[in-house]
């Protein structure tokens, strides 16, 4: 094709005489050209794919080089920008490793101090074990004294009730021996309560022989009140008295300060007078003591008369005689000279009686006789 | 005829009257001839005579009348009807004070009874007569009218909202203060009728002052006085926390201790039924109760009473060791849990029964010391007898279970838990199985122990649903010991044996 050109070309040059032998020759050259481009194209075709071929590799080659080249920057920036990114990305991580570092450690401070504190709080204000074991222990003791306590006033009720229903049982008692009191034993008859049989008299005996008789009026009054409409379901006794101890006052709020107990107040205040043995012995005890004993004496005495000893004074004063003994006639010999019964008909037995006791065999057989009192063989 | 004979035949006719009226007033003292009277028509007769002119009959036959109505309903509403009431109530303003006397005794006859006779009474206007005959100086007349609107006020709170609307409460203050023992029973029991309804009906009678006066006559050596007091007491201060706090204050700790040991069971009764109410409020006053050595005191008078008089002092221990287990362990520590032991296996009613296992389960529901305390004396298995008998009440059983139920879930005390689980039903198992599995892991020696009492075997024999909680405590205490030991203890572990002999080779 080339040729074709710069024939054509050439051509141009002697355009008119050359055109009309080249028209002369046209078929041929048609023919040439015919060959020649065809020639030509054959290997136009494979010349332009070659040449496609390697100007597109060196253009691949150019690019590459090129692509290459951008690569290589391109890998520079990026390592670059991502070394630094990565540098942040690390001191954020070193100051939140850091961070937490802290807190931890802050934590665990936290952590001892609260523990310790809390330990102490519960242990001292919640629940605080020694504590619980003394007031238990202070409970126990206090239920123990409250326990004696208490037994201690049952028992001095026990006591008290036992009293009573003692008292209740003598006063019953000594009731009745008053009502049966003609049941006591006189001299001749032994009364029910004194049978000879028993080694010793029954204790009702004794109330009887204490007791004072009863008198009816008693029973009289209490026949009146009957017939009257107050024996209802209520108060039996319309009026009655108090019975009871007076109570003890209602508490009221004690005055400020220290005072003293007002009990003790009054104690001190009317303590009763306690004087010595020396001021209390009245000023003529003496006289009055000795007063006493002459009266003491003159009480028991049978009479006045001193006792002198025998001496002529008596000579002059006259016997009295006895005023049983004693007749118009004088002395009569019943009790001095004989003591039996004047009338005969009254005595017992014929025999007189005797004037000297028999000796009695048993001290005879000791070797002693009743007479010689007070020897001993 | 003349003049006397005149007169003789009204005196012959008086006599009659008077004569008749006395024989009936004794007859109707005695329960059987009341229904013969009533058969020949008494009230009929006995209405008239009320308006007689001469005062002795009339007072004889409200007497009859008050005898009559006192004995039963029936004849309580035919006095009602038959229109008496209003005429005892004008007389009553009027007579002398036997009459008043019998009048108010009529009022109380019909009065207690029920509700609506005593509304009768009220309607009738009775109440405020009988609040001017508390102002009377008699002391029979200031009794029976005291006596009448106590009986009133007991029914119901409007009853008694009206007796306190009368102005009866401040008279009957007064009343207490007299010298006379009857007037002062009857006052006390009078103020307790009214305040045991409602709250401000209580604080109606702690204003007008009757504290302080009732805690006084404790010390009154009166039996029946001081059952009125207590009774009374107790009712004011089981309404509220401030109600118990006046009765407190009146200082009636420790005093009241004493009458626990007095020698009449409703008094010792009635403290405890005081204590009781004060205890059941705050745990502050059973703080109050404890440190003034209450419990201890209490505790003896279980100890020495029999019957219903035990219960409000079991009760009073419950409501004590509910409020906090310091309380619980003081409790402990006064020796109260053997005697509420004694109590449950001594005593024949089940609500006693039932008070005695409630108490031990607020006892031993608080931690592992007092769980332990009450296993020690071998209850649980009682607790569990008296849950699974059929003649337990159905309170009683659910009282059981529940203590049963809480002093297991805290008790780590072995050799009492191992009974249980012969014996217990499968819910009450798993409480047990509970326990041992949380015990066993940590315990050498109560393993050993629990595979040589038998219990490993038994809970081996246990049959429970997979997934369950008690399989899961199956299965921890298993994990507890090496297989082999599981394996030996499992069932049929001997028919497994004997069919490897069966099936062995004997290597010749």
């Amino acid at each position: 094709m080339v040729t074709a050109c710069t024939r054509a070309g050439g051509g141009g040059a002697g355009s008119m005489a050359a055109w009309a032998g080249v028209r002369t020759g046209v078929p041929e050259l048609l023919q040439e050209c015919f060959h020649s481009s065809r020639f030509v194209g054959q290997y136009r075709k494979t010349e332009h794919a070659a040449a496609v071929k390697i100007q597109s590799w060196f253009r691949g080659c150019r690019v590459r080089a090129y692509i290459r080249y951008l690569n290589k920057m391109m890998i520079v920036i990026q390592k670059w920008w991502r070394g630094y990114q990565g540098r942040k990305h690390f001191r954020k991580m070193l100051k939140t490793a850091y961070f937490i570092m802290k807190m931890n450690f802050y934590n665990e401070m936290a952590v001892r101090i609260q523990k310790r504190w809390r330990g102490y709080y519960i242990r001292k204000y919640i629940h605080n074990y020694y504590k619980l074991k003394k007031y238990l222990e202070a409970v126990s003791l206090n239920n123990e004294i409250v326990r004696k306590e208490l037994e201690q006033f049952a028992e001095t009720k026990e006591k008290e009730k036992e009293k009573k229903d003692l008292e209740r049982k003598e006063k019953k008692k000594d009731h009745q021996a008053r009502k049966m009191h003609y049941l006591l034993s006189t001299e001749q008859i032994p009364g029910v309560f004194n049978s000879p049989f028993r080694p010793s008299p029954d204790p009702m005996e004794l109330r009887l022989q204490k007791a004072k008789p009863l008198s009816h009026r008693h029973q009289q009054i209490k026949e009146n009140l009957t017939k009257e409409t107050s024996d209802f379901p209520t108060c039996t006794s319309s009026w009655t008295f108090p019975m009871v101890q007076p109570l003890p006052p209602i508490a009221r709020q004690k005055p400020q300060g220290p005072f003293r107990d007002t009990a003790e107040v009054l104690l001190q205040r009317y303590k009763p007078l306690e004087p010595t043995l020396r001021a209390a012995t009245s000023i003529n005890s003496l006289e009055k003591a000795r007063e006493e004993m002459k009266r003491e004496e003159w009480r028991n005495r049978i009479h006045d008369n001193e006792f002198l000893p025998f001496s002529s004074c008596q000579k002059n004063q006259k016997y009295d005689p006895l005023i049983q003994s004693s007749s118009k006639y004088g002395q009569i010999t019943y009790g001095t000279k004989h003591f039996r019964e004047e009338h005969h008909e009254k005595w017992v037995a014929n025999k007189d009686f005797e004037t000297v006791l028999p000796p009695i065999e048993l001290f005879d057989r000791c070797g002693k006789t009743y007479s010689r009192a007070g020897q001993i063989v | 005829m003349s003049q006397r004979q005149v007169l003789q035949v009204f005196e012959q006719y008086q006599r009659a009257r008077t004569q008749f009226v006395q024989t009936v007033a004794e007859l109707a003292a005695r329960p059987q001839n009341i229904e013969t009277l009533q058969n020949a028509g008494v009230m009929s007769l006995l209405r008239p005579l009320l308006l007689d002119v001469v005062p002795t009959i009339q007072q004889t036959a409200a007497l009859a009348l008050g005898r009559l109505a006192n004995y039963n309903d029936d004849l309580a509403e035919a006095v009602v009807k038959g229109d008496i009431l209003p005429q005892l109530v004008y007389s009553l303003a009027e007579q002398n004070r036997f009459y008043k006397k019998a009048a108010a005794f009529v009022l109380r006859a019909v009065g207690k009874h029920s509700p609506q006779l005593a509304q009768a009474i009220v309607d009738c206007g009775a109440l405020d007569t009988l609040v001017i005959c508390l102002e009377d100086f008699d002391p029979g007349v200031k009794e029976a009218a005291a006596w009448a609107l106590g009986y009133i006020a007991r029914h119901n709170s409007e009853l008694s909202q009206a007796v306190v609307d009368a102005g009866a409460v401040p008279l009957l203050v007064l009343c207490i203060l007299e010298p006379e023992i009857a007037l002062k029973r009857i006052a006390a029991s009078a103020l307790s009728d009214i305040s045991k309804h409602s709250p401000e009906l209580a604080q109606t009678v702690v204003d007008a002052g009757a504290i302080a006066h009732l805690a006084q006559m404790i010390l009154n050596p009166d039996a029946k006085l001081k059952r009125q007091v207590l009774s009374a007491l107790s009712q004011i201060a089981k309404h509220s926390v401030d109600l118990a706090e006046m009765v407190v204050e009146a200082e009636i700790f420790p005093v009241v201790l004493t009458c626990l040991k007095d020698s009449d069971e409703y008094v010792k009764k009635n403290a405890a039924t005081l204590i009781r109410e004060i205890a059941k409020h705050t745990p502050e006053l059973s703080q109050l109760i404890v440190n003034a050595g209450g419990i201890a005191a209490v505790i003896d008078c279980i100890g020495n009473c029999k019957g219903n008089v035990r219960l409000p002092g079991i009760m009073m221990l419950g409501y004590v060791a509910a409020h906090s287990e310091n309380l619980a362990m003081a409790v402990i520590i006064s020796k109260g849990v053997p005697q509420l032991s004694i109590c449950l296996s001594e005593e024949q009613e089940d609500h006693i029964k039932a008070a005695a296992a409630w108490a031990l389960g607020q006892i031993g529901r608080h931690t592992p010391e007092h769980a332990r305390a009450i296993a020690v004396i071998n209850v649980l298995p009682v607790l569990l007898s008296l849950y699974m008998e059929t003649e337990s009440s159905e309170d009683l059983q659910v009282k059981a279970k529940k203590a049963l139920k809480n002093i297991l879930q805290k008790c780590t005390y072995l050799p009492a838990l191992e009974p249980l689980l012969h014996d217990a039903p499968p819910n009450i198992l798993k409480y047990v199985i509970g326990q041992f599995s949380k015990v066993l892991p940590h315990d050498s020696k109560a393993r050993r122990l629990f595979v040589t009492s038998g219990g490993l075997k038994k809970v081996q024999e246990i049959k429970a649903e997979p997934g369950s909680l008690l399989q899961e405590y199956i299965n921890t205490i298993n994990n507890c010991y090496p297989e082999e030991i599981v394996r030996y203890y499992s069932p049929g572990y001997s028919e497994a044996l004997l069919e490897r002999v069966e099936n062995y080779q004997p290597v010749l």
